[in-house]
């Protein structure tokens, strides 16, 4: 039976912690409480992306779009939209020029993305199989099943030009190849959801709104180079995620989609999932496979790539969240069709988790070739506060920034890489002119220090030598000659570490010294931090606006600030710890920070 | 057996396929630096300084490789030196060095450090990085080896060789980045952990982060003492290695200098470990024959080795009863000391002081193991010095090992055959249990050839033979490096279980790879070439003894007329015999 409305509330975690649970319980009793509940399906679905104004409250068939969503709204939203046909005004999204959007279409932050790898997220209820395959979902499985060998599955992804949506850009056919022709009684499949870039959340949404596509996907992996166990390798920081997964993998179990004779066919595949205990490390790939078999999560060198020799020492393939939710669509619409989308050697889309200074964060899926601009200013509506952009770190700790400059080069795998970046998972963090790049640096520095895993020299100690420079440079105390060793340290780890991690990690210190030379001089020569990041750099001065209101004073957390009432204050330099306070709570614009 | 063409540094050599770049370069004649690759052990790949350039059709790859870990590609060139090279393998070492105390002076490892060698190679004379020195506790709960994790570098030699090759799991890696360190399993003190004390990771450290706890002190303590007899003997494997500490070759016998030397620095009698290995095959040569022939808790299984011993306490308690009740050689000669030494020269036992010089740190844990190490009335062993214990103590009273005259043992329990000395190898107390055994149970000779039982030789991990005495098959094992134990034991519950026939009557376990002669307290950088070159030693020692079967050894026969009566008698069994109890690792 068919409902008249359909009302879809965002079960992501972002939204979820918003309260959009209350708003989908508010809901359904809402509509219970008008009669409806015959004529009104309230769904909850995966995330819509548009974080920034999250919860999000769609609804069909009017495609009314709310925004900013809070539990008591329900009943509103039921009265008018469902009883009477109108839109929600306040709640519809308002861009700045106070310009109302009720529609998604119309909304800039929608126009220019592609939604292939979220397609069913924010639309369909990931807990429900027959919502997935009511959109295509399991099709491509039994297409491979029934109509194709596994060698026309590999050539129909080798037409397509995926590539490892993880980072790196690897074919994705090239992989299943390698490992469908090793010879040997046991291969597996590997699902790498260890997402840990900071940041980046694009898999975790992935997986809490649409979880049946990568099994699908899996399962056509499996048939396609001959393993019958896959393994999920999930962080358990994404307990949505895990239990939206349990769920799919149960009910896909009952519909004989996994287990044993798949539809019916003599392939058996099924699927566990393992949980990560959330070390950054374990995203890469053989140490991942380490922790699956219960080592302590640390790479190992390649070759042996896992391909041929990974998990328990047999054929892996390994491919992250957002590489197989490609996948079935690749088979449903033709390798042909996802080739003709992106670029000549990124074909397909990318989902970017863009946050930082931009006004319309969120979750963004475009074709690969969109420039920077369109991502930053089409979509993500630009900077904050009208503040200048500065640059955008792409790839997180194993990225690098991406200046003003390059603002209209088309986003691809090989471009970022020429640019002294990589696409990574797709965290984009963008700045304004209030971020110090050194400051940015030394963060993502910091991280890395943090989460080697501590196994090879090159990256476990040169990323806390890179650390300690960078800190030295930001207290104004660094020299020439430290830039000198940022590079040579940088460039030792970039050749001699073991894993991708410590041969990336330098990658935001080289890409920042690189592009922004004149700031790291600045810091050394002229101790200066034009951002005002740098708490060492600056100094708090009170001016002659002072008119000794004595708010300052009590407001400093260390009692650094002097005077009478109604005469001038002073601030105490040596006492001082530049928090910034006495600043935010002047009313004569009387403090100076230089 | 397929091989691949290579170049090193556009030099053409064939190689072994499977062999990696760092010993193909080697086979070349080329030195491809390195922190934490060992011959012993699968690659780790931790300390990356061993990188190459990989040039191929392609061209120069981009991307370097480790030279320990990469397996060599035919066709391949692999550029192993240049500058470039040079400078990223300079600045890792920079790196390693400003993270590490450079306490070189107090360090055991001052002169053989592999780091302090790399530091040297490069000239190193100045660290351009901020030091980063992480001073922690060290570890010396086990009262036989010390850990130092503040002069780690990480190279996780240690664990791989408590893991891979011994099986014990008692080292891993403890925290996650710089606050990454080697500890006891589970972060507890190493005493608490599976902890064997074999001393394969001090052995294989490349610094001083692990080592034999030095107890020289108290044997010039003892010396200086004039109530105290200091009586000491020295293990069949010390003898072809201590020399290497003074420029001999690995595997020149040295026993008559060690004599000279240990009277020189003040010890006052100097026996042979050897006289007591040949005890041990008299008492268990004839605990072999009883339950062979009464067909009872076979196979039998010898327990000289100490690390062995804890090793089957903590992992196989299952097989208890089928350990040779007879004590370790050194258990027995430190019980015959205090009983029938002291009474020949009438001297109370509570005034000796018995050291033994081992190749082995858990020797130093086994005298205290039982109270069974107290059986003659007062502690068996007072002290046990490791080889390279004992040549620094050579060093410090300024011997001239390399020419030292050479002395003999002191009487009566010095004397010894080849058969004793052969128990420092991995195969050796098997054969020399065969020599006896064969005696005793045929009552004829072994002559000739037949003596040497090639069959228990060489480094194989597992040696399996069926020995024909007279006709009857006697099935024997031998297993070495303890990862190579379990399969041995497999077999037997296997059999067990499926009440099949016994797949072995006698089996011989050594802990260390190769045997006494590579054991954890033996000189640094043991490999392969020196043990083969150390059991070459043992051998030969076999070859120039007057007699090479235990029971021919004419002070063991007067022992047995004058002390003993015979073996397993009831003294025998008070003074030379021990018991085992189940001893779980990890207790909840």
């Amino acid at each position: 039976m068919a409902y008249k409305h359909y009302v879809l509330v965002c079960g992501g975690t972002g939204c979820e912690s918003s309260k959009a649970d209350d708003i989908f319980t508010n809901l359904k009793t809402e509509v219970a409480n008008a009669g409806l509940e015959h004529d009104v399906q309230v769904v909850k679905t995966g995330c819509f992306g548009f974080c920034e104004k999250g919860p999000i409250v769609k609804v069909l068939p009017e495609d009314a779009f709310y925004v900013e969503v809070k539990p008591s709204d329900a009943e509103e939203i039921v009265k008018e939209t469902l009883i009477k046909g109108r839109i929600v005004k306040r709640l519809a999204y308002a861009d700045e020029s106070g310009k109302t959007s009720a529609v998604p279409e119309e909304i800039g932050f929608y126009q220019k993305q592609m939604r292939i790898v979220l397609r069913n997220c924010g639309l369909i209820d990931p807990e429900k199989i027959d919502e997935y395959i009511a959109r295509d979902g399991y099709a491509a499985l039994e297409k491979v099943l029934f109509e194709m060998t596994p060698d026309q599955v590999i050539e129909e992804m080798k037409i397509s030009g995926l590539r490892g949506r993880g980072g790196a850009g690897f074919p994705t056919w090239m992989k299943w190849n390698f490992t469908k022709q090793v010879e040997s009684d046991v291969k597996y499949i590997v699902c790498n959801a260890d997402e840990g870039d900071p940041g980046a959340y694009m898999d975790r949404s992935t997986l809490e709104g649409d979880p049946h596509s990568v099994l699908e996907a899996m399962a056509i992996a499996g048939y396609t180079v001959g393993a019958n166990q896959g393994f999920i390798y999930i962080r358990a920081e994404y307990p949505l995620a895990i239990k939206r997964l349990e769920i799919a993998m149960a009910q896909a179990r009952e519909y004989g989609l996994l287990g044993q004779n798949i539809l019916g066919s003599d392939f058996s595949f099924d699927i566990e999932i393992r949980l990560g205990a959330g070390a950054f490390v374990c995203g890469e790939e053989t140490a991942l496979l380490a922790s699956i078999e219960g080592k302590r999560g640390m790479p190992t060198p390649k070759p042996p790539f896992p391909a041929v020799c990974g998990l328990w020492k047999k054929p892996t393939v390994i491919n992250n969240v957002e590489t197989w939710a490609n996948v079935p669509v690749i088979i449903t619409k033709g390798g042909k069709w996802f080739a003709s989308i992106g670029t000549e050697k990124s074909s397909g889309t990318k989902v970017f988790a863009l946050t930082g200074k931009i006004k319309n964060s969120g979750l963004v899926e475009v074709p690969m070739g969109t420039t920077l601009r369109e991502i930053v200013y089409d979509i993500g509506g630009g900077i904050k506060g009208g503040k200048a952009f500065k640059a955008v770190q792409t790839g997180g700790p194993s990225g690098g920034v991406i200046t003003a400059k390059m603002i209209d080069t088309p986003i691809d795998f090989d471009n970022l890489v020429a640019a002294g970046s990589m696409m990574g998972s797709g965290g984009m963090i963008v700045m304004d002119e209030d971020d110090c790049i050194i400051d940015v640096a030394k963060f993502y520095q910091e991280f890395c220090v943090e989460e080697s895993c501590g196994k090879c020299s090159p990256c476990r100690i040169g990323t806390r030598k890179l650390y300690d420079i960078l800190t030295k440079i930001s207290e104004g105390k660094g020299t020439m000659e430290d830039l000198e060793q940022l590079k040579e340290i940088g460039e030792a780890m970039k050749r001699a570490a073991l894993c991708g991690l410590g041969q990336t990690a330098p990658n935001p210190v080289l890409s920042s010294l690189h592009y922004f030379y004149d700031e790291y001089l600045e810091h050394i020569n002229e101790k200066k931090c034009r951002a005002g990041k740098c708490k060492k750099l600056i100094t708090y001065t009170i001016n002659d606006n002072c008119r000794g209101c004595t708010l300052c004073a009590r407001k400093c957390p260390v009692n650094c600030i002097s005077g009478e009432v109604r005469q001038k204050h002073t601030i105490d330099q040596t006492k001082c710890i530049k928090c910034g306070e006495c600043m935010k709570n002047c009313k004569f614009d009387a403090i100076e920070k230089r | 057996m397929s091989t691949v063409n290579i170049q090193i540094n556009g030099k053409p050599i064939t190689v072994e396929k499977g062999t990696h770049i760092l010993a193909a370069a080697k086979q070349a004649g080329v030195k491809i630096p390195s922190l934490c690759a060992h011959p012993d052990l699968d690659a780790w790949a931790a300390c990356g300084i061993c990188v190459v350039k990989v040039s191929n059709a392609r061209g120069i790859s981009p991307k370097l490789v480790r030279a320990c870990a990469t397996e060599c590609v035919e066709g391949e060139n692999y550029i192993t030196h240049d500058p470039e090279l040079n400078k990223i393998r300079r600045t890792i070492i920079e790196m390693i060095l400003a993270d590490h105390p450079q306490s070189c002076l107090t360090c055991g490892r001052n002169g053989s450090c592999e780091l302090q060698t790399l530091a040297a190679e490069f000239g190193i004379r100045e660290i351009p990085f901020a030091r980063n020195v992480k001073n922690m506790p060290k570890d010396d709960s086990t009262g036989a080896i010390v850990l130092d994790p503040s002069k780690c570098v990480q190279c996780g030699r240690c664990a791989q060789v408590c893991q891979q090759l011994q099986n014990v799991w008692a080292l891993e890696f403890i925290g996650r980045g710089e606050k990454t360190r080697i500890a006891g399993a589970g972060d507890i003190v190493l005493n608490e952990t599976p902890c064997i004390k074999c001393g394969q990771c001090s052995a294989h450290c490349p610094v001083g982060a692990i080592y034999e706890l030095d107890e020289t002190g108290k044997l010039l303590a003892a010396i200086q003492n004039p109530e105290l007899t200091v009586v000491a003997q020295i293990a069949p494997a010390v003898r072809v290695a201590i020399g290497e500490e003074f420029g001999l070759e690995p595997g020149e016998i040295t026993t008559g200098k060690i004599y000279a030397a240990l009277r020189a620095i003040g010890v006052d009698t100097v026996f042979d470990t050897n006289f007591a290995a040949d005890l041990t095959i008299m008492e268990e040569g004839t605990e072999f024959v009883h339950r062979f022939t009464e067909k009872k808790d076979l196979p039998l299984i010898t327990s000289c080795c100490p690390a062995w011993v804890e090793y089957m306490e903590k992992y196989a308690c299952d097989m208890i009863p089928n350990f040779s009740t007879a004590k370790s050689p050194q258990q027995m000669q430190g019980a015959i000391t205090k009983t029938y030494y002291a009474q020949t020269a009438k001297l109370d036992p509570a005034k000796i002081f018995s050291v033994s010089i081992m190749p082995c740190t858990a020797k130093k844990q086994e005298i205290k193991r039982s109270e069974d190490m107290f059986s003659s009335g007062c502690q068996d062993n007072d002290l046990v010095l490791t080889t390279r214990e004992l040549a620094r103590l050579f060093k410090q009273f300024g011997i001239d090992f390399k020419n030292i005259e050479p002395q003999k043992a002191d009487s009566p329990i010095g004397q010894y055959t080849g058969a004793g000395t052969i128990f420092g190898v991995t195969g050796g107390v098997m054969e020399a249990a065969l020599r006896t055994a064969y005696y005793l149970v045929t009552n004829e000779e072994l002559a000739g050839d037949a003596i040497d039982f090639t069959c228990v030789r060489g480094m194989d991990g597992i040696k399996k033979a069926t020995v024909d005495v007279k006709g009857t098959p006697v099935r024997v094992a031998v297993a070495h490096g303890l990862k190579n134990v379990q399969t041995l034991l497999q077999e037997v519950r296997d059999a067990r279980e499926n009440g099949k026939e016994l797949p072995y009557h006698f089996i011989e376990v050594m802990a260390c790879k190769g045997g006494c002669i590579a054991g954890g307290g033996q000189p640094y950088g043991t490999e392969d070439e020196i043990r083969a070159k150390r059991i070459n030693g043992l051998y030969t020692d076999d070859k120039k003894c007057e007699f090479r079967k235990s029971h021919q050894n004419p002070d063991i026969q007067k022992i047995y007329k004058d002390f003993f009566g015979e073996p397993s008698s009831h003294k025998a069994h008070k003074l030379l015999h021990t018991h085992y109890v189940s001893r779980p690792t990890y207790k909840k």
